[in-house]
């Protein structure tokens, strides 16, 4: 009956299945949401450092790329533009979801991993408390608040980085920089297609992370391949689901 | 309780740089605001020709943007291009004999339409046509002209 090809199209409805499960935990209930904000905390405060540091050298990169290739058309003055688009769009999600994956995803999955390992998610269900509810859904949900704020801090950044560069080293205009963001880049289109596709990202990491934590085996080999699995899948997974949102979207 | 209460305190400071840097880039580096608003009125135009003008360009009067182009599309009888402008409300006193060209910023820039205002004492209103028109200079045809001119300067002395 199981036929060992079989087996990857379980997994997937299994995942699919915890997904629903932690969808259907959900209740408007203060000790929930204060428990979603205590992990908003370990996965995304303390992956705020790392991002903006990240961000801070991707803005001034590509300020540097933009400007060495924009020269050659006299066209400098659009850096900005060049920046603050492919910022919004594609960067900013996409490298702060695969930072967040390699940060808070794995944090998420070993912990849970160890605490199968540790026989505590056992504990929870002989005591009638469910772990999907209880483990999984505030890091899922932390996952889905906390990804778009850390892309946002991730493009402020970048954007400072650009100024820094474009502005303070290379000398371009500051007021020909802001006008080109403020009258180029469309709210609409360019930052909210972003900040939606950040929350689609942040719920697909921490949920990955969370199912990698469950689905492991109770042994410590079990938790390091967990972990592993996670950014792997995560990783592929946020630039699959960016080309079909993006494709879909404009 | 010590403890959590640091924790709480932490998420918080997040989540409210989290929003600040929403809020600062959805303002300072996005077209938030800066758009036309709503308060905006439509007129239109024919042209022989728009050149590459697309849809959003700016609409320019003196230089400065005034509103933008809201949709080209071609007359199936008369097969000129009519584009339709918007406007923004507070300039609400433009001429109606208005002319509108079709310009380019800059030798390689993006076309824009540009509007130069008129003697009329009537003002533009909505769904009103702009009748005086000049369009976009095809690069191409202008120099196909120089060339077939120059050549006949020539033959004729």
């Amino acid at each position: 009956m199981s036929a060992r090809w079989l087996e990857p199209v379980a997994t997937a409805g299994r995942a699919g299945l915890f997904t629903l499960q932690m969808l259907a935990a959900i209740r408007p209930s203060m000790k929930q949401a204060g428990e979603t904000l205590r992990q908003a905390y370990l996965v995304g405060a303390r992956s705020l450092i790392i991002i903006m540091i990240c961000g801070f050298f991707v803005g001034m990169v590509l300020a540097l790329q933009a400007i060495n290739a924009l020269a050659q058309f006299g066209a400098a003055d659009q850096v900005s533009l060049l920046v603050g688009k492919s910022l919004f769009r594609e960067l900013g999600p996409v490298l702060t979801a695969l930072l967040f994956a390699g940060r808070a995803g794995t944090a998420i999955a070993a912990e849970i991993g160890l605490m199968k390992a540790t026989g505590q998610i056992d504990a929870m269900e002989l005591m009638a408390i469910d772990p999907v509810e209880r483990v999984a859904l505030p890091r899922f949900l932390a996952g889905l608040i906390s990804v778009p704020l850390l892309t946002a801090m991730f493009s402020a950044m970048a954007i400072l980085g650009a100024v820094v560069f474009a502005i303070g080293v290379m000398g371009l205009d500051a007021g020909v920089f802001w006008s080109k963001l403020q009258t180029g880049v469309r709210f609409g289109e360019d930052f909210m297609g972003g900040i939606w596709k950040s929350v689609a990202f942040g719920g697909l990491v921490s949920g990955t992370a969370a199912w990698y934590g469950f689905s492991a085996r109770p042994t410590g080999a079990g938790v390091a391949t967990a972990t592993t699995n996670t950014v792997v899948i995560s990783s592929v997974l946020v630039l699959v689901i960016d080309f079909i949102m993006t494709s879909f979207f404009t | 309780m010590r403890a959590n209460y640091k924790v709480e305190l932490a998420a918080g400071v997040f989540l409210l740089l989290g929003l600040g840097a929403l809020l600062w880039l959805a303002t300072q580096a996005t077209d938030y605001g800066r758009e036309v608003g709503r308060e905006a009125y439509t007129v239109s135009a024919r042209f022989t020709n728009v050149g590459d003008l697309r849809e959003r360009a700016p609409v320019k009067i003196a230089g400065v943007p005034v509103g933008l182009v809201d949709e080209i599309e071609v007359d199936p009888v008369t097969f000129e291009a009519v584009v339709r402008l918007r406007i923004d409300q507070r300039f609400n006193d433009v001429p109606n004999d208005t002319s509108a060209s079709i310009l380019t910023s800059g030798v390689l820039g993006d076309r824009y339409v540009g509007l130069e205002p008129g003697g009329s004492p009537d003002a533009l209103v909505d769904g009103d046509e702009l009748l005086l028109t000049q369009s976009a200079v095809v690069l191409e045809q202008l120099i196909s002209k120089f060339l077939f001119n120059a050549g006949g300067d020539k033959e004729e002395p």
